[in-house]
């Protein structure tokens, strides 16, 4: 079979194709799910999460350290278990607080580790003891308006 | 009268469902047939080159053109909101989880379809294929399987075209043009734009796309009444039936891939 001038046109086709599809994984996308082998899962238990959803970013002094992988409901102590997959590459005092935290007024949640000053680091399956929950807006509006109408009340 | 009607009424029921059944007989006969295709690549490289470079021209200055409209209508949109940065969002998720697969599928099926559905209804007209039938040749791995193929491998390579093409459109208009921070831009695109969620999705969808709009371009053709009139027939059946299929099986395949994620 020798070689004609269609299949270059075709291999050009191919090569634009592929180049076109690294360019989308490459530039475009980027891998989010940390793989196993170099991460670890600790868990955190909040009583109310919020919007706070499955892939949502951990992080920590405002670097992305790893994702929430699960989100569940505990049907015994009714709170939310919260299962974050962080980068083996970082390790975090026992003591690590985890906060539900917005980015910006309207944006996703996410959860803010705050490291503490306990000499033992986190492993595999550990629990994260500390953790403050989202702010529900409807909440903090009705504790204003409650506090509002205690000053405006007749002494 | 209303006897006419209900008799009729029926002999059309009886026809789809006979249409139907034979639509399936001959794709199985195609996969059957693959070998050919496979073993002997120069043919499908040939329609490859009929159906995948020759619809290269319309598919990027068609994506670089979306693009640009997204770029432009996101802004004016994100702008109101004060999230100018997000447009490379709004523009890669688009083009590369619906618009890439789905309107890169709708030119190729109008371009390459209908092409192939002309080329076997007039190859059954002139009885070119029973002419390859009385030499023992099979016309369905000689001439319909490498085809088949050949829209299979093209599709996914076109729609990522498209979606590369579109991203480009829509960093010339955003970025270049209106002035939006150009490290934002990609950085928030990087972000938000998963591999495996939004990437390898629209990759799958294009494939799907791909396998239906080839199928249904040589069933057609090969179904065609072997008349002027039954091959034009055939070929605006093609164009129709594979448009309504792509936003149908998308609509279904998007309900799969992306329901679960939020």
């Amino acid at each position: 079979m020798n070689k004609t001038v269609l299949d270059l046109w075709v291999g050009l086709f191919v090569i634009a194709g592929i180049a076109a599809l690294l360019f989308l994984a490459l530039k475009v996308g980027s891998m989010s799910t940390v793989n196993s082998t170099d991460s670890y899962e600790v868990i955190a238990r909040f009583e109310n999460i919020g919007g706070l959803k499955a892939r949502a970013p951990v992080k920590s002094a405002g670097v992305v350290v790893g994702r929430v992988t699960d989100v569940r409901f505990d049907n015994e102590t009714y709170e939310a278990a919260v299962t974050l997959r962080l980068d083996k590459r970082y390790a975090f005092p026992k003591d690590t607080s985890a906060t539900i935290m917005t980015s910006g007024l309207l944006g996703e949640q996410y959860i803010g580790l705050e490291a503490g000053g306990d000499s033992q680091k986190l492993k595999d399956k550990d629990r994260i003891l500390i953790t403050q929950d989202a702010v529900v807006l409807e909440n903090l509006i009705g504790q204003f308006l409650y506090g509002k109408a205690q000053e405006g009340a007749p002494q | 009268m209303l006897k006419q009607a209900i008799q009729n009424l029926g002999n059309r029921t009886l026809e789809g469902i006979w249409r139907i059944g034979y639509a399936t007989r001959f794709f199985v006969t195609i996969l059957l047939h693959s070998g050919t295709a496979f073993r002997r690549f120069g043919l499908t490289i040939r329609e490859m080159y009929f159906s995948g470079v020759l619809s290269l021209i319309i598919i990027l200055v068609s994506g670089l053109f979306v693009g640009m409209v997204l770029g432009l209508q996101g802004y004016e949109t994100l702008q109101t909101f004060g999230s100018e940065e997000a447009l490379g969002i709004l523009v890669a998720l688009s083009l590369v989880r619906e618009l890439g697969p789905v309107v890169a599928a709708l030119l190729f099926a109008s371009r390459a379809g209908s092409a192939i559905t002309a080329e076997i209804g007039l190859m059954k007209a002139t009885e070119q294929l029973s002419a390859m039938e009385m030499m023992a040749v099979d016309p369905i791995a000689r001439v319909v399987a490498p085809r088949f193929w050949a829209g299979v491998i093209s599709m996914p390579l076109l729609a990522a075209l498209f979606s590369a093409m579109g991203i480009f459109g829509g960093y010339l208009v955003g970025v270049q043009l209106i002035g939006v921070d150009e490290g934002l831009f990609w950085s928030q695109m990087r972000s938000s734009v998963d591999f495996e969620q939004d990437i390898l999705n629209g990759v799958i969808k294009s494939v799907v796309f791909g396998i239906a709009i080839t199928a249904i371009a040589l069933y057609e053709g090969y179904d065609a009444p072997p008349t002027a009139e039954g091959v034009s027939g055939a070929t605006t059946r093609t164009v129709v039936a594979s448009s309504l299929a792509v936003l149908a099986l998308d609509f279904v395949l998007t309900a799969f891939m992306f329901r679960g994620l939020n």
